[in-house]
C-alpha cells in the first residue's frame, strides 16, 4: 500500500537530551499505527514534530511525497494532517458548534469584506459550513448538543467533539494522542469501534499514541515502540506482544521472560487505574 | 449547621462597621459635601444623604442576609435584630465620628474634613444629631431587611422602583431643560415632576409607584406578551419592529433639537469612546490580544484628519473631511499593522506592556520638539476646517479656505449625527465581522492560539487584521474627535484614554458589542453629565471595575457565549445518558 507520511531518521534536541533520535517511521494509506512506550519515551514530541509544533533538528517528514517539516502547523493541516490533544483542548468558550466551524476554517473563502457586507455567496458558504457541521455532530453522537458551550460538555463528549473537530480539516491522516485516557471500560470500546468507522466510513489513516494496551492491541495494524526517543521495535501487534525488547523497556531487565500479554495486561490496568498526566 | 447567636451579632457588629467606615471615607474625601448640593428629591434628600442611607441600608441587608440559615425555616426576628444592630452600628459610628471631630483637628490630615461639612453632617450645629444618626441607622437596617425578607416578586420590583426613580433623580435637571422649552402643558409637567436639581416629592412619588407597577405587570405578563407578538402574522412582527426602530430613529435623529449643545456633546463624545471601545473590542475582546496604547490609532486618526484639512501652519493638503477620513482610516489601519507586526509572537503580559510602550512613543513623538516642524509639537495643529455638506463644486476646491454653502459640522450638534452615524455603523461591522470566518478565527486565537493555528487558521494574517481593524475603528474615532474640537494637541492622547478604553469594555462586557455601548455610556456619559461625580471620576472607576470583578465579572451586557452558558445550568448528565443511548 502506499506510504501516506514517512519520516527519515528524525532528531529532535532539546537542549543536551535527545527527545527523539534517529527514527524511521511509515504511515501507510488508509491503515490504523500506534506509537507506544512509557512515558516519556518521546510519542508527543514526535506527534507535534508531524503537526510542526516544534520543529526537527534533523531528518525529513514527508506527506504524500513532499516534505513538510519546514511548514506551519496551519500550512500541515492544509495539507491534510489534523490532530486531538492528550489533555483535550477544545475551545471552551465557544459553543460545540462554532469549535467544528473553526476547524472548517480552510474550506471557507469569504473574505471579511465580503463578510461585512452579507453578499449572498457569503451566506451561502456560512449555510454549508452550518449544514456540515451539523453532520459532524451528528457524526461522533452529539447531535442537538451544538449550542452548548464546549466546557459544559461531559468529558467523552468533549473528547468526541475534539475528534469532530479535527475531521472539520477534512484530513488524510488524523493524529490521536491518547484518545482513551480517562474513559472507563464501556467507553473504551465504543471509542474502538468509533475509531475503526472513521477509518471505514472516511477512509483516513489514523496514527494512535496510546496507553491502553487492550485498545492498542485490539485496533492497531502496526505498532512502532519508542523507548527513550529511539524506535526499539516494530511491526504487528503479535510480534510486538512477543519482542523481548519491548518487554525491557516496559518492564526493566528479568522481567522479559514472563508472559509478554500477561505483562501487558499488568500495565494497562495500572494505567486505568492513575490516567496518565 | 447553626450560626451561634454569639456569632450573630458579631457580623452583624462587623457589617455596621464596615458601612460606618465606608460613610466616613465618602464624607473626608469630600464627597458628601459636594453631593449635598444635589438634591435626589428637592428639599427633602440631597445625594449627600442618599448615599449615607444607601451605605446604612445595605448594611442591614447584608447583616440580615447573614443571619439567615438557608437550611432553616426563616426567622424574621433573627433577620431583624441583626439588620437592626448593623444599621445602629452604622449610625453610631458615624456620631463618634463627628464628636471626635470636634475635640480633634482632621483637617491638619483630611483637607475635606472642612467645617462646613460638619455643619452639614450636624445639621448646622446643636446636639440633634446624638439622636438622629443612631435612629436614622436603626430604621436603616431595618428597612434594609425588611427588603431582604421580601418576597422575590415584591422585592425585585421596588429595587428597580428605587434604582430607576435614583437614576431619574440625577438626571432631572436635562429632563427639565429639555422639557421645560416646549409647549406649555408639557413645561408645566416638567415643573410638577422635576425640581432644579432633583425629583420633586410628588415627581418621585409618581416615578416610583408607575415604576413598581409597570415592573410587577412586566413579570406577571411577559410571558403572555412574548405569546401575544409570536402570534402576530410575520408581515406584522415585521412592521410592529420597523415601526419600532423608525421610533429609535427618530428619537436619535431629534435628541441634538431638543437637548441642546451639551448634551450632544455628550453623546458625541460617548460615540468617540464606543468607537475607540469597538476597535479594541476587535483586538481584545475578540482576538484577546490586549492593546495598553490603544489611544495610538486613535490619535493616527487625528493627526491625520489634521495635517490633511488644517489651514494652520502645519496643514499639509486641504482636502475635504470626507476624503481625509478613509485616507486617516486606512493610515490607522497602517500603523494598527506596524504595531502588530513587532509583536506577533508576544503572549500576555508582555503584549500588554509592549503595546503601552506604542502608545507612549506616539504620543511623545506627536509631542515633541523633534518633529514638531511637521505636528506641531506642543503647540499643536489648529484651524481644522469643519465638514461640510456641500455641492460637488465645493468638493472639488482643493486651495484656499473654502467657505460653506451647503450643511456645515460646525458644532457639537451637527457633528454629533457624524459620530452616532459611524459608532453605529462600526457596531453593524463588527458584528458581522463577530458572526463571520474571521470572527470564529479571532475567537479561536483567545481561546487557544496554538490549538486554533493547528487547525488550519494562519495566525499572522488573522492577528494583523485584528490590529488593523481595531486601529481602523480608534482612528476613525480620531478623525471626528478632530473636527468636535478643531484642534489637535498631543497632551489629548493621554494614557488614561487608553485605560479608560480597556475599562469600559471590561464593564460592559468583553467581547461583547452592546457591551461595548451599555459601558461607554456608564464610564464615560455618566461622569460627563454629573459634574459632581466628575471630580471622583476614578473612584468611581475603581469601584465600578472591583464590584464588577467581584459581582458580574461577565459584564452588564455580556457575549451571546456567556449568556448561553448561563441558560445551560448542569447539562452534564443528561447528555451522557442521551450519548449512551445513542451508541447502544
Amino acid at each position: 500500500m502506499a506510504i501516506i507520511l514517512s519520516a527519515k531518521k528524525v532528531i529532535k534536541r532539546f537542549g543536551g537530551l535527545v527527545a527523539v533520535n534517529s527514527v524511521d517511521f511509515d504511515i501507510p494509506e488508509k491503515s490504523i499505527v500506534s506509537i507506544i512506550g512509557p512515558n516519556g519515551a518521546g510519542k508527543t514530541t514526535f506527534f507535534n514534530m508531524i503537526t510542526g509544533f516544534g520543529k526537527i533538528d534533523e531528518g525529513e517528514i514527508s506527506f504524500e511525497g513532499t516534505p513538510i517539516h519546514r511548514l506551519r502547523p496551519d500550512q500541515i493541516t492544509n495539507r491534510g494532517i489534523s490532530r486531538t490533544y492528550q489533555n483535550i483542548r477544545l475551545f471552551p468558550d465557544m459553543t460545540a458548534l462554532e469549535n467544528i466551524l473553526v476547524g472548517q476554517h480552510l474550506f471557507l473563502h469569504s473574505s471579511w469584506i465580503s463578510a461585512v457586507l452579507g453578499t449572498p455567496r457569503v451566506r451561502a458558504e456560512e449555510q454549508m459550513a452550518l449544514e456540515e457541521a451539523q453532520r459532524l455532530l451528528n457524526f461522533v453522537n452529539l447531535k442537538g448538543k451544538g449550542d452548548m458551550l464546549a466546557r459544559n460538555l461531559p468529558y467523552g463528549a468533549q473528547r468526541r467533539l475534539e475528534i469532530a473537530r479535527a475531521l472539520a480539516t477534512k484530513p488524510k491522516l488524523l493524529l490521536l494522542d491518547e484518545p482513551s485516557a480517562g474513559m472507563n471500560p464501556r467507553e473504551t470500546e465504543d471509542l474502538t469501534e468509533f475509531i475503526h468507522r472513521i477509518r471505514d466510513d472516511l477512509g483516513i489513516a489514523i496514527l494512535l499514541i496510546e496507553h491502553h494496551m487492550r485498545v492498542v492491541m485490539g485496533i492497531s495494524e502496526r505498532i512502532t515502540v519508542l523507548d527513550y526517543g529511539e524506535k526499539i521495535a516494530e511491526g504487528t501487534p503479535s510480534e510486538i506482544q512477543s519482542n523481548p525488547r519491548v518487554i525491557e523497556a516496559y518492564l526493566g531487565r528479568g522481567a522479559a521472560t514472563e508472559g509478554m500479554a500477561n505483562a501487558h495486561e499488568r500495565y494497562s490496568d495500572n494505567k486505568t487505574e492513575t490516567p496518565s498526566q | 449547621m447553626m450560626i451561634k447567636k454569639e456569632n450573630l451579632i458579631w457580623i452583624a457588629i462587623k457589617t455596621g462597621l464596615l458601612s460606618g467606615v465606608i460613610a466616613i471615607f465618602l464624607c473626608l474625601i469630600g464627597m458628601i459635601e459636594v453631593f449635598s448640593k444635589r438634591d435626589v428629591i428637592e428639599h427633602i434628600i440631597t445625594l449627600g444623604d442618599f448615599i449615607l442611607l444607601v451605605s446604612a441600608v445595605s448594611a442591614g441587608i447584608i447583616a440580615a442576609r447573614a443571619a439567615s440559615n438557608p437550611d432553616q425555616e426563616k426567622q424574621p426576628l433573627k433577620n431583624y435584630l441583626a439588620g437592626a444592630l448593623a444599621g445602629l452600628t452604622t449610625g453610631i459610628l458615624i456620631i463618634a465620628f463627628i464628636g471626635l471631630s470636634q475635640t480633634i483637628n482632621l483637617r491638619s490630615v483630611f483637607l475635606s474634613a472642612s467645617p462646613s461639612l460638619f455643619k452639614l453632617l450636624t445639621f448646622k450645629g446643636g446636639t440633634s444629631w446624638i439622636w438622629i444618626y443612631p435612629s436614622i441607622g436603626l430604621a436603616s437596617g431595618l428597612l434594609g431587611t425588611t427588603l431582604f425578607l421580601l418576597p422575590e416578586k415584591f422585592r425585585q420590583p421596588i429595587t428597580r422602583a428605587i434604582f430607576i426613580t435614583f437614576l431619574m433623580a440625577l438626571f432631572s435637571g436635562l429632563f427639565r431643560v429639555i422639557m421645560i422649552n416646549r409647549a406649555g402643558s408639557i413645561a408645566k409637567l416638567a415643573k410638577y415632576l422635576f425640581g432644579q436639581t432633583g425629583l420633586t416629592l410628588s415627581g418621585a412619588t409618581i416615578f416610583f409607584v408607575a415604576i413598581i407597577a409597570i415592573s410587577m405587570f412586566w413579570t406577571a405578563r411577559s410571558k403572555n406578551l412574548q405569546e401575544g407578538f409570536s402570534r402576530i402574522p410575520k408581515a406584522g412582527q415585521t412592521s410592529l419592529r420597523v415601526a419600532l426602530y423608525v421610533l429609535l430613529a427618530y428619537v436619535v435623529i431629534m435628541l441634538p433639537q431638543v437637548s441642546g449643545p451639551f448634551i450632544a456633546q455628550v453623546v458625541v463624545i460617548v460615540s468617540l469612546y464606543a468607537l475607540m471601545g469597538l476597535g479594541l473590542n476587535i483586538t481584545l475582546g475578540f482576538a484577546g490580544l490586549l492593546d495598553l496604547g490603544f489611544v495610538a490609532f486613535f490619535a493616527v486618526g487625528a493627526y491625520t484628519v489634521g495635517l490633511l484639512t488644517s489651514y494652520g501652519i502645519f496643514g499639509l493638503q486641504h482636502i475635504p473631511f470626507w476624503v481625509a477620513v478613509p485616507i486617516a482610516v486606512l493610515v490607522a489601519m497602517m500603523f494598527g499593522a506596524f504595531l502588530g507586526l513587532p509583536v506577533l509572537g508576544v503572549r500576555g503580559d508582555y503584549l500588554a506592556i509592549a503595546t503601552l510602550g506604542f502608545g507612549e512613543i506616539v504620543r511623545l513623538l506627536a509631542g515633541s520638539d523633534f518633529l514638531a516642524p511637521f505636528f506641531g509639537g506642543p503647540q499643536g495643529i489648529i484651524g481644522i476646517q469643519k465638514p461640510c455638506l456641500g455641492t460637488l463644486g465645493e468638493f472639488l476646491k482643493v486651495d484656499v479656505p473654502r467657505i460653506c454653502n451647503g450643511i456645515e459640522f460646525g458644532g457639537p450638534k451637527e457633528i454629533y449625527y457624524l459620530a452616532v452615524a459611524s459608532a453605529i455603523l462600526v457596531a453593524f461591522i463588527a458584528l458581522r465581522l463577530q458572526k463571520s470566518r474571521l470572527g470564529r478565527a479571532w475567537m479561536a486565537i483567545r481561546e487557544d492560539e496554538d490549538v486554533a493555528e493547528a487547525l488550519g487558521i494562519n495566525l499572522i494574517q488573522t492577528k494583523l487584521l485584528a490590529y488593523m481593524l481595531g486601529a481602523a475603528f480608534a482612528g476613525l474615532g480620531g478623525a471626528i474627535f478632530t473636527v468636535l474640537v478643531g484642534s489637535i494637541f498631543a497632551t489629548s492622547m493621554q494614557l488614561i484614554v487608553s485605560i479608560n478604553v480597556v475599562a469600559l469594555i471590561i464593564v460592559g462586557g468583553m467581547g461583547s458589542i452592546p457591551g461595548v455601548i451599555v459601558g461607554a455610556i456608564a464610564l464615560i456619559g455618566m461622569p460627563e453629565l454629573l459634574r459632581e461625580v466628575s471630580e471622583y471620576r476614578f473612584l468611581f472607576y475603581g469601584a465600578a471595575l472591583i464590584m464588577m470583578m467581584l459581582a458580574k465579572p461577565e459584564g452588564l451586557w455580556p457575549s451571546q457565549a456567556t449568556l448561553r452558558e448561563l441558560h445551560h445550568e448542569d447539562p452534564g448528565e443528561d447528555l451522557d445518558v442521551a450519548s449512551s443511548q445513542a451508541k447502544a
